[in-house]
């Protein structure tokens, strides 16, 4: 099929960026959305232009590396996969697809596609993590059995890969649904319980000291999480919130 | 001290036997090859079996005592055989053995003494440490944030080290660890099927093909159980089953349950665990970050390392950082063939800069070619997609058995379903009835080409089988007719059953699969075929984990040390965490423990002035080139070069030319790449276009390395030293050691020194799934 791409190209985060065409033809339905800019780039490196910056590394759809808003969708127009597993049978021949950055204050262009990340992490160093020395002096696993319900659904939180399409997404550019998700990982397990309130109290700070917006609960992130996080995880933080700031019951 | 002597084989400690277990009784040569060398065991079976409690412990101190008593019935013939074996040993084994080999001086392995399920502990006792307060006086560069980097700066960080940690992506969290699958091995035997420490370092010595280093190996796997407890206490939630306790599956080459998995992501859980463990040492300021960072260059300083030149992605700029010791967790170089499980920017560049700084570089021909991955679909494939080993658990692998099934499903006019039981070939299960569908890799991968090969490869292009799920389907989906007192008989009630239960097992599994291959798993079976996914060769490292380089440490995928010529599933993961959170941060301290008083190292010298220099003028050269070709041109050249010629099957010809063309592509490469853009800003053609100029030297070396073990061992197969039925044939007398290659000028001119392997706690044995 023949494609008619219209692509963000930034050359740094200063410079003030532009929409550039680029027609593509021979796509085939079988390529990646990544493959088919591969093909892209191979071709712009052959006439000596710079190739198209974005990310990526696995395309697994594990690493959470990948980002671009197609056609005004995060990870586009499939459900459930991020973009390097989208396909190219998600299209049609003659269709013109939108390539943009992610998009948000907290997340800056550095260059073309790609954005800058480092306030996720900065919530992450807040407090996601439990305490516990890593030199080996620890009780043995099996020693607290963990109801197997409360184990899955602290694993669908913790499968989050932190990819940032909740926060493009999200017309406030919150990152509710992310920092949602490993907060509630901890509290459904045991071994997370001790420092519950603190954690959820820093990372929620940091989350809004970073320049992330305020959630309006427009659910528009669970439809475009890649990893089905659930809006649950989201009242599951308020409760944890409420109950560190207020001593609500949870 | 040369003696002959007989002894039992024991499995496990003496005190685990019964008095009337019957054992092997071996013959054990002990010899010295000079004066003060370390006495060496040969150890051979004589196939005389004896009860522990017929045998005679102090039979030796009596020259008219023999080692089999008078209370087993047939003590006569058989000490009369033992006499007859040694004579034989005599004259057949020992004029052998005398033409020995040049064992390198130069790789001193460090293996403590003493008992091999003591040496760990003991050694740890002894070692050298860092007191607290100085600690904080020494930095330490950690190059990597997968499970072995990450892992390894977090303890160090809290031990009390300053860390400087690096990475090429742009979090930590994003390192290639994230995308292991399948699980992580321990012996914990929660599941009471007979696990321990001693069948863990066996089954790993085994699968790998009886080349790798047996302390090492024994100490990861005895600090495995811990990394479990480790995992758990950080929040890592592992599967459980309905007791609320940790579930288990089993893997290729093992006849135990002891995989701990979280669906089909374990490695993104541990590696999450790693990362939030980082991240509670950032927050402390004990770590500092540097993301998208590639390192370019170790320095070294009076013959220490002493620091790396990095290139900032972002900027562009090329920075010096400074340390008293620097570590290696770059992982694999899988992506020297282009497509391979890998991610798309996994590189050789930290450990060939080391390699080229002195650190040797060990069994470079050792990778793992994955029986299980997505067959590629055309030229514009980028990558290869695993699905997970644990599939094996439940997957039937088939081809058909006639020809003309083969030519009606590539026309498409028949479907996998529609061939009939009796006209498919079960092909694992057929050669090697005792493992089936679970033999370890690289037995697996052959045998899928050797399919292919004979042309009943069942897709368009040839080169795929078939995974089968629907005997699985209908078995879990009858035990839950059964146990919700439904119809066993009606198919669509157990069809329906069995595929929530296989759906919950590999769920994301199946919908990867349908995503790239738009097809749906639980209804026609998975095509499949090998790819590319782990190498066992990497940096030389002694027990310490300690490069030739002093100061220089490799950990995780990036060193040589523990899977031989094969790695068995789950275990990449275990020795990741092995190595960073128990192992380095305690042997590190053996060598900082001199540095105390060294203060912070300089970035002003003339060392990092070279090495910058150096690393400028060759990103210099790739920007000023105006060649005509892409990176990715010459990637997908050694990608092809390599696949045919040093892939599942390698031949004395093949290396050769593989050798030769290598060297042709690598100048044909500086002469006419091409890299637009510019050093000093973010340029991803600059990033790709340095990694495919190591791995052009790497590939080399590698085919140099496969063209010298004149065997096939493990990933390692020569077409050459094989049988008529295709199972691979090891030489044991020759080849019993391992390539640590050292750098001197040119990858095809570096000299081979050989680390001798001594197996004193395990039988060599052919190995056999059958
Ligand atoms: C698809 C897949 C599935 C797998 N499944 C399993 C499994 O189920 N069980 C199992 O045991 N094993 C599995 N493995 C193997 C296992 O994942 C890897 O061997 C292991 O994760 C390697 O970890 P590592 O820490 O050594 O390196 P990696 O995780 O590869 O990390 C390398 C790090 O080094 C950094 N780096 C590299 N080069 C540079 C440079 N020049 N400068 C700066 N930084 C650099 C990277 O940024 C990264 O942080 C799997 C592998 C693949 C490909
Ligand atoms: S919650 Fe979903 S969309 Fe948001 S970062 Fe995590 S995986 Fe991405
Ligand atoms: S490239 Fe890894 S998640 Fe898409």
């Amino acid at each position: 099929m023949n494609l008619n791409l219209k692509i963000w190209r930034q050359k740094s985060k200063k410079d003030k960026g532009k929409i550039v065409d680029y027609p593509i033809a021979n796509v085939s339905e079988h390529m990646s959305f990544l493959e088919m800019l591969d093909v892209l780039n191979e071709e712009l490196v052959s006439k000596g232009e710079e190739p198209v910056a974005f990310d990526h590394d696995c395309r697994e759809g594990i690493f959470g590396m990948c980002s671009l808003y197609i056609n005004g969708e995060a990870h586009g127009p499939d459900r459930g996969v991020t973009t390097c597993q989208l396909h190219m049978r998600k299209f049609k021949d003659g269709d013109t697809i939108f390539i943009e950055p992610f998009r948000a204050t907290a997340l800056p262009v550095i260059k073309d596609l790609i954005v800058d990340r480092s306030s996720m992490d900065r919530i992450q160093q807040a407090g996601g993590f439990v305490s516990v020395n890593t030199s080996g002096n620890t009780q043995d696993a099996n020693a607290i059995p963990i109801p197997k319900e409360n184990a899955d659904l602290a694993f669908d939180a913790a499968t989050c890969i932190g990819c940032g399409a909740c926060i493009a997404t999200c017309k406030n550019s919150s990152a509710m649904l992310y920092v949602s998700a490993k907060v509630s990982q901890f509290s459904l397990l045991p071994q997370g319980q001790v420092e519950a309130k603190d954690r959820v109290i820093n990372m929620v700070n940091k989350m809004d000291e970073e320049g992330f917006g305020n959630c309006t609960n427009t659910g528009a992130c669970e439809v475009e999480c890649p990893k089905g996080i659930s809006l649950d995880n989201i009242s599951r933080m308020n409760r944890e919130f409420l109950s560190a700031n207020f001593g609500l019951k949870k | 001290m040369n003696k002959l002597t007989f002894s039992l084989n024991y499995r496990k400690p003496k005190s685990e036997y019964k008095r009337s277990e019957e054992l092997m009784i071996c013959i054990r040569y002990y010899h010295k090859d000079s004066e003060n060398s370390k006495a060496r065991i040969i150890k051979k079976s004589t196939g005389v079996k004896c009860r522990l409690k017929d045998w005679d412990t102090d039979w030796h101190k009596n020259s008219n005592r023999y080692p089999v008593k008078s209370s087993d019935p047939d003590h006569e013939r058989k000490n009369k055989l033992l006499i007859e074996k040694v004579e034989a040993f005599k004259i057949y084994e020992l004029p052998a053995q005398q033409k020995k080999q040049d064992f390198s001086t130069l790789l001193k392995s460090k293996v403590p003494d003493g008992e091999l399920k003591n040496k760990w502990t003991t050694y740890k006792d002894k070692i050298n440490l860092v007191n607290p307060a100085n600690k904080r006086n020494i930095d330490v560069i950690v190059v990597g944030t997968g499970l072995a980097g990450g892992s390894a700066s977090a303890t160090l960080a809290e031990l009390g080290y300053n860390v400087k940690t690096f990475c090429y992506q742009d979090s930590p969290r994003r390192a290639h660890s994230i995308a292991a699958q399948g699980g992580i091995n321990a012996a914990k035997n929660y599941q009471g099927d007979g696990d321990s420490t001693y069948r863990l370092f066996y089954d790993t010595v085994k699968g790998g093909d009886y080349r790798s280093r047996e302390a090492n190996v024994y100490r990861l796997a005895e600090v495995s159980a811990n990394i479990i407890d480790q995992c758990v206490a950080q929040g890592v939630p592992f599967a459980r089953d309905y007791g609320g306790l940790l579930d288990n599956r089993s893997f290729g080459g093992v006849l135990v349950s002891r995989t701990f998995y979280a669906k089909g992501q374990t490695g993104q859980q541990l590696l999450l665990g790693a990362y939030s463990a980082m991240n509670r040492q950032i927050a402390r300021g004990k770590i500092s970050m540097h993301n998208r960072h590639e390192m370019l260059d170790v320095v070294i300083v009076d013959g220490k390392a002493r620091g790396i030149i990095a290139r900032n992605l972002v900027t562009g700029e090329i920075e010096r950082h400074s340390a008293h010791a620097v570590v290696l967790a770059s992982g694999g170089y899988g992506n020297v063939y282009f497509l391979s499980t890998n991610a798309m920017g996994s590189n050789v560049t930290a450990a060939w800069k080391a390699h080229k700084k002195g650190a040797f570089f060990a069994n470079p021909c050792y990778t793992q070619i994955h029986p299980t991955c997505i067959p590629r679909s055309g030229d514009y494939q980028s990558k290869l997609t695993l699905m997970s080993e644990s599939l094996r658990n439940d997957g039937r692998i088939w081809v058909p058995k006639h020809m003309k099934d083969v030519e009606g499903l590539r026309s498409g006019k028949i479907k996998a379903v529609d061939i009939a039981e009796e006209d498919r070939d079960y092909y694992l299960e057929r050669r090697y009835p005792a493992f089936g569908n679970l033999v370890p890799r690289d037995v697996a991968s052959r045998a899928a080409k050797e399919r292919c090969d004979a042309g009943y490869g069942v897709n368009q292009t040839g080169e795929a089988v078939f995974l089968d799920f629907s005997s699985a389907i209908a078995r879990y989906g009858k035990e839950q007719a059964l146990l919700k007192g439904l119809d066993v008989n009606n198919t669509s009630v157990v069809t329906n059953l069995g595929t929530e239960i296989v759906r919950s097992k590999y769920g994301n599994l199946f919908q990867m699969y349908e995503k790239i291959v738009d097809e749906n798993p639980y209804k026609t079976p998975m095509m499949i075929y090998p790819a590319v996914h782990y190498t066992m060769g990497g940096i030389w490292v002694d027990y310490n984990l300690m490069t030739t380089v002093p100061g220089l440490y490799a950990i995780g995928e990036a060193n040589f040390s523990d899977h031989g010529a094969n790695r068995l599933g789950a275990s990449a993961l275990m020795q990741g965490l092995a190595d960073g959170y128990f192992v380095l941060p305690y042997t590190i301290g053996d060598y900082l423990a001199d540095d105390i008083r060294t203060g912070p190292i300089s970035i002003d010298s003339k060392e990092f002035d070279e090495a910058e220099k150096l690393v400028k003028e060759r990103i210099n050269k790739l920007i000023n080139n105006n060649g005509k070709n892409s990176v990715d041109y010459y990637h997908k050249i050694l990608g092809k070069i390599m696949w045919d010629k040093c892939g599942m099957a390698r031949t004395e010809q093949g290396l050769k030319e593989a050798i030769a063309e290598i060297k042709q592509l690598r100048e044909d490469f500086w002469n006419n790449v091409s890299v637009p853009g510019q050093e000093n800003e973010m340029n991803t053609e600059l990033e790709k276009a340095g990694r495919v100029a190591d791995f052009l030297e790497l590939g080399e070396l590698f085919a140099k390395d496969a063209l010298e073990r004149n065997e096939s061992c493990g990933g390692h197969f020569r077409e050459e030293y094989s049988t008529p039925e295709g199972e691979a044939k090891r030489d044991d007398e020759k080849y019993t050691y391992v390539s640590a290659w050292e750098y001197t000028g040119q990858p095809s001119d570096a000299k081979l020194h050989k680390e001798e392997l001594l197996f004193e706690n395990i039988e060599v044995k052919v190995r056999s799934y059958k």
